[in-house]
């Protein structure tokens, strides 16, 4: 089977589809790719499904080197590899490609065409990192199989579509009521602590009715406000249940923003309906499946 | 009752405000019904509500709530017959820390605290947390201890802990509130296994002093009861990818 080697592994360099999903009930949440938008792409423009395992880059990227002539792409942020982003590319055997520090946000994806075809746990190719469902991030010498999934030709590309850098796009949450719009009056900061399961904010306290309400349920993208009145945005490995209250939810169109977001990043939130974000969610799709 | 968007995703259904017999049995209704559901792509239960995560291309808020209405109106199944599991455990000294505290909260001796800790069955209401946390309903009134006022930065694999009314046991090393009395070696989540979590809503738990638990067959109990593909190992391709992985600590997110 053919293979790319991992020559050296960046920060935390993992395997990544769409998520395994299903398990919520037993307090694993569906992890997959941090942006999902970008893996998708770099799928489609490898001509791959755009479930298909690829490989998520996290602030520093990895070194590559491939068996044989082989269509990949590079999509999300500039890792530095030199080479031109969110288009396919033929990549020659024994030829090495290297990714460097982000040049602007979180996460790069390099998508192989046929996948990375490492076996499925639980219904999904991709790394929950802290329970290590999946496997685990990779080290320098590792071979990752090829797959032969592709579904059709490769697309030159589409063009590099707009991340946007303005507020964070939210619905209410659940608890909402029970909170003032402070989260709505100032910026926060990306905390160094951030990672998979949360993206934790530093700025100005918000009051938070914490302890009083019983577990329940949180989903993507919830912003939870703690004791310490320092919201946490749940990210892909997020637990599934928690009884801190939850005043907002970042939009799904804002999803692949979460997942540019790095460590002292700031941010601003802005309150949208659910059929804002619903439209602006359509106007992403209708750019994938343009590809 | 209550539905609303938790997210654009996402809709929270919420039976009550509080743990009581009538909101938990309507979550077990709507898991239930909810089964198999297309476009759903994950069920959170937990004492009084269920979170739906959903295909928002495959469904509106408006069809969700739809669907759970009817789910909600369809014929209760029988109640099957839970799954019995014994945890065999290990009290008291290293392994639970917090006895002796819990012992003077309550006014017990130790060995009281012990004894009926182990003495109740307990139900797992539902799972949930990080990763394979049970909820645990059953705990004996007279147990009941607060949490600690700082919650310690590591609690141990396998602790088993009293926190406020409820019981549980911490699956994964991580950081915690509870009182910590006994240890289990039972992994709650094995990667290697099939499937990796071993609980689910509706089990019913008895905890076992270690001593009898490897004396007495209550471990053999337990898997006796166990379906047999939890037992099942990986095939050989599925272990090299999981070397020691969960063991590495998350590497810092740095800029």
């Amino acid at each position: 089977m053919n293979t790319v080697r991992i020559v050296s592994p960046g920060l935390q360099t993992t395997v990544q589809d769409l998520g395994r999903f299903g398990w919520a009930h037993f307090g694993i949440s569906a992890s997959g790719a941090a942006d999902a938008f970008a893996l998708r792409a770099g799928n489609l423009l490898v001509g791959n499904a755009e479930n298909a395992a690829a490989v998520e880059m996290t602030l520093m990227g990895a070194a590559f080197e491939f068996e044989a002539n082989i269509v990949v792409s590079l999509t999300g942020s500039d890792f530095g590899a030199g080479l031109p982003l969110w288009s396919a590319m033929e990549v020659k055997a024994g030829q090495t490609l290297r990714c460097g520090p982000s040049q602007s946000g979180a996460r790069c994806y390099l998508c192989v065409r046929g996948g990375i075809a490492v076996p499925k746990v639980m219904g999904s190719a991709s790394t929950h990192v802290m329970t290590g469902v999946g496997g685990r991030p990779l080290r320098a010498g590792d071979l990752l199989p090829i797959g032969n999934e592709a579904i059709r030709r490769p697309r030159a590309t589409k063009g590099i579509p707009a991340l946007g850098d303005g507020a964070l796009r939210v619905t209410d949450g659940p608890q909402a009521e029970s909170f003032a719009d402070e989260l709505y009056r100032s910026a926060y900061t990306v905390s160094e602590e951030s990672n998979r399961m949360g993206l934790r904010l530093r700025g100005a306290a918000i009051a938070s009715p914490a302890g009083q309400m019983l577990t329940e349920g949180a989903p993507l993208g919830a912003v939870q406000v703690p004791p310490d009145g320092q919201p946490i945005i749940l990210f892909v490995e997020h637990q599934t249940t928690g009884g801190y209250p939850k005043p907002a939810n970042v939009i799904s169109a804002d999803f692949r923003r979460l997942g540019q977001l790095r460590p002292r990043d700031r941010v601003t939130f802005e309150r949208v309906t659910i059929e804002q974000a619903l439209r602006l969610l359509q106007q992403q799709e209708q750019w994938l499946y343009g590809i | 009752m209550t539905i609303r968007p938790a997210s654009d995703r996402s809709l929270h259904v919420v039976f009550g405000d509080r743990i009581a017999t009538d909101s938990y049995a309507a979550v077990t209704r709507l898991m239930h019904g909810l089964a198999g559901a297309r476009g759903i792509l994950n069920l959170h239960p937990a004492y009084a509500s269920v979170l739906i995560d959903f295909d928002p291309r495959r469904y509106t808020h408006e069809q969700m709530e739809t669907l759970v209405r009817e789910r909600l109106e369809l014929p209760s199944p029988p109640d099957p017959e839970p799954r019995q599991v014994d945890i065999p455990v290990e009290f008291g000294g290293e392994c639970g820390p917090d006895l002796e505290d819990v012992a003077r909260h309550t006014g017990l001796a130790p060995e009281g605290v012990v004894e009926r800790f182990t003495a109740a069955v307990y139900e797992v209401y539902f799972v949930g947390f990080s990763t394979c946390f049970p909820y645990l309903g059953g705990l004996p009134a007279e147990l009941a201890t607060p949490r600690l006022s700082a919650p310690r930065k590591n609690v141990p694999e396998g602790s088993v802990a009293i926190g406020g009314q409820q019981a549980g046991v911490y699956p994964l090393a991580s950081p915690g509130g509870w009182r910590l009395i006994g240890r289990t070696r039972l992994r709650l989540f094995d990667p290697q296994a099939v499937p990796p979590p071993l609980l689910r809503m509706g089990d019913r738990i008895r905890f076992v002093p270690e001593a009898q638990a490897t004396g007495g067959g209550g471990l053999d109990e337990r898997r006796e009861t166990l379906p047999e593909a939890r037992r099942e190992t990986l095939p050989e391709a599925r272990r090299k990818t999981l070397p020691e992985a969960r063991r590495e600590t998350l590497p810092e997110v740095r800029g």
